[in-house]
């Protein structure tokens, strides 16, 4: 028993309909849970006032914008080496998701940079490097839609994805280069001194997890989509194929 | 490959279009700037470096799409793919090729151009400096986007959406070196940051243009 | 060296075409392939020549010995047809392009831009590219298409003299060359293919 196994599409799409019903609602709950107790039962920030309420969804997409693209790179390795056509399909499905957990975590920071900025935009370097990764999704998803044969754009999208990962972290050292920033150092680091304060840090985290369980609930759904795309059309080649064999 | 390299030239000059439009191109975007952004001599001087970088990436960028797919259509890269040249040295020498067609016209023709923007006097070495290391980066990037768009009908603007986003490291530096240089500061950093985006470009994108046209041709 | 074909199943767009082909192509000889338009001549072609991997089987002796020719000729139309001869003389290690020239009758074109020929000339001059590369194995794809009877002829000279100097062919081909060759008929390895399932299978 490896974890291999579930590489088969049919094994995947059962072992992900038992798993998915968990995954939404521990999704549900955690947000529930997360945002009401961020938003309604956490002190104003002394500085920032209210506004400072809008961390429970930026930075839980943030985070997440930034491993979606990660578990892209690492599915597109797998489908690279292995050529399990699963792994192709989940870094297809999670590539949407990742471009709406970028767009959240633009317009919050947006949202929120106003009254702390002055501005709804500002050329930061972590916005910026928001916005190129924003740019990366787009083609990658672009690639996909248009190449015909799917085992080429499959194989296409994934040295995108490993071209495109390396110049991300080129611009991101570049980005710092050009430009230093407004913005805050990091909300969640190791490095207790620059950490938020306890009393936003527990409810923080338990939207991110209820961001992670979205996220993976989403891309499993996606990908079971992708799988039955798929599946269909090898029903109607196989059935095409035996409506010649009757007429041979 | 010294072969090909001198055909993709030859074909560059006779078919026209080659050194000529980049470089119309070029003084286009340059001529359309006071347009758009007013005649103010001191406006047009601090956003010189900026505009003639953005300007000789994107008179690169317009004769991407030709670049492979030519070749892909008239069955050449077929014949090329069961030469003895192997397919990435085949990418590396055509966008060699494009350099010296699009590139280095762009190189020789920036301090021109930036006398029409009122360049700092101070800023021209390092521009050209910039191009210099820069623009073969442009071009080799530029045929990675190619050979990943080769077979696809209509693929210029895919090419453009996927190939700009992998300029920003490039010209950031290029640019930064320039800004830097025409404002009297020492532009070394960004130069050798430059540098060593450009090298490892031209060292490492051949491979994967290479395995990417080879998915391509099957 | 001969070139063996083993066992091989091709397709195209994961659709499986043949399977279960199998020959063997020895110095002197030639091998014409025959079947009707997209039964899978020339994705078998392609498919030996190294452009495209097989689904199953092998092709050995064939690597950095082939010729390939297809339906589009990769011609240049703004170079001359000695500078498209030289060119492709040059990319495969070889310098002589007369006898090329001569063999395909094209010596009174020589400095006229391949953009100026007729389809037959141009036909003509991506045949004679097949002399330039020096190579043992020529994979032909319906070389004559376009030809008159006359560059026929001068085609089937020139394949019988590079099968003479010990060299191989492998031909689609419609028409009978006049060659003396071997036949195969791909029709026959279709319904084997058709056992063998689209790529998709496994989302079965």
């Amino acid at each position: 028993m490896s974890l291999w196994e579930y590489a088969n599409p049919v094994r995947f799409l059962g072992l992900s309909e038992r798993v998915m019903p968990w995954l939404w609602a521990g999704a549900a709950l955690c947000l529930v849970v997360g945002l009401v107790w961020g938003f309604f039962f956490t002190p104003d920030d002394f500085r920032q006032g209210s506004t400072v309420k809008i961390i429970y969804l930026h930075v839980p997409s943030a985070l997440m914008a930034i491993n979606a693209w990660f578990m892209m790179l690492v599915a597109s390795l797998i489908w690279i080496v292995r050529r399990h056509h699963v792994s192709a399909l989940a870094a297809r499905a999670a590539a949407p998701v990742g471009i709406v957990m970028t767009l959240i975590a633009l317009v919050t920071g947006a949202i929120w940079g106003q009254p702390m900025w002055g501005t709804w935009w500002a050329w930061d370097p972590r916005l910026t490097s928001f916005l190129i990764l924003f740019l990366f999704y787009l083609g990658y998803v672009a690639l996909w839609e248009a190449v015909e044969d799917p085992d080429t754009a499959a194989d296409l999208t994934s040295i995108l994805c490993l071209v495109g990962t390396v110049f991300a972290v080129l611009s991101r050292y570049a980005v710092n280069f050009w430009n230093q920033g407004l913005h805050q150092g990091a909300s969640l680091s190791l490095d207790t001194e620059e950490n938020v304060a306890d009393v936003f840090y527990v409810p923080l985290l338990v939207c991110i997890a209820g961001f992670v369980l979205l996220f993976l609930a989403l891309v499993l759904y996606r990908t079971g989509t992708e799988i039955r795309v798929r599946r269909t059309r090898a029903l109607i080649a196989r059935e095409a194929r035996g409506g010649q064999a009757e007429r041979a | 490959m010294r072969a090909l390299f001198f055909r993709d030239l030859a074909l560059a000059l006779r078919a026209g279009g080659g050194f000529g439009l980049g470089l119309a191109f070029f003084l286009i975007v340059v001529v359309l700037v006071p347009f758009s952004v007013g005649a103010d001599v001191t406006l047009l001087a601090r956003i010189a470096p900026g505009v003639l970088w953005l300007g000789a990436l994107l008179a690169c960028l317009l004769s991407l799409d030709r670049l492979l797919a030519v070749d892909w259509e008239d069955g050449a890269l077929d014949l090329l793919a069961t030469s003895p040249l192997p397919l990435e040295g085949v990418v590396a020498v055509k966008a060699a090729a494009h350099w010296v067609t699009t590139g280095l016209p762009l190189v020789v023709a920036a301090p021109l151009f930036g006398v029409l923007l009122n360049l700092a006097p101070a800023g021209y070495g390092t521009l050209v400096l910039s191009l210099c290391l820069g623009t073969p980066a442009l071009s080799m990037i530029g045929a990675f986007g190619a050979a990943l768009t080769v077979g696809i009908k209509r693929g210029g603007l895919l090419l453009s959406l996927l190939v700009l986003p992998l300029y920003v490291p490039t010209l950031i530096f290029g640019a930064e070196a320039a800004r830097r240089a025409a404002e009297g500061l020492d532009a070394t950093t960004p130069l050798m940051l430059l540098a060593g985006v450009s090298g490892a470009v031209l060292a490492l994108m051949p491979f994967a243009a290479g395995a990417v046209l080879r998915v391509n041709l099957r | 060296m001969d070139v063996t074909v083993t066992d091989l199943a091709v397709g195209r767009g994961g659709v499986p075409l043949l399977a279960g082909v199998s020959f063997v192509l020895s110095p002197g000889r030639a091998l014409v392939l025959r079947g009707p338009n997209g039964s899978g001549k020339t994705t078998l072609l392609r498919t030996v020549a190294g452009l495209q991997p097989a689904l199953a089987g092998t092709v050995s002796g064939a690597e950095e010995r082939i010729a390939y020719a297809a339906h589009a000729d990769g011609l240049k139309a703004a170079l001359t047809v000695s500078e498209n001869l030289t060119f492709w003389a040059a990319v495969f290690g070889q310098s002589q392009i007369t006898p090329a020239l001569a063999a395909f009758d094209l010596e009174g074109l020589a400095t006229r831009r391949a953009g100026a020929l007729s389809a037959g000339q141009k036909r003509r001059l991506g045949l004679a590219r097949l002399m330039v590369t020096g190579r043992a194995v020529w994979v032909l794809d319906e070389p004559t298409v376009s030809l008159d009877a006359a560059s026929v002829t001068r085609f089937a000279d020139a394949v019988r003299a590079h099968l003479a100097a010990g060299g191989m062919a492998l031909i689609a081909t419609h028409i009978d060359l006049g060659i003396e060759a071997d036949v195969l008929d791909v029709t026959g390895f279709q319904t084997q293919a058709a056992a063998l399932g689209h790529a998709d299978e496994a989302f079965l």
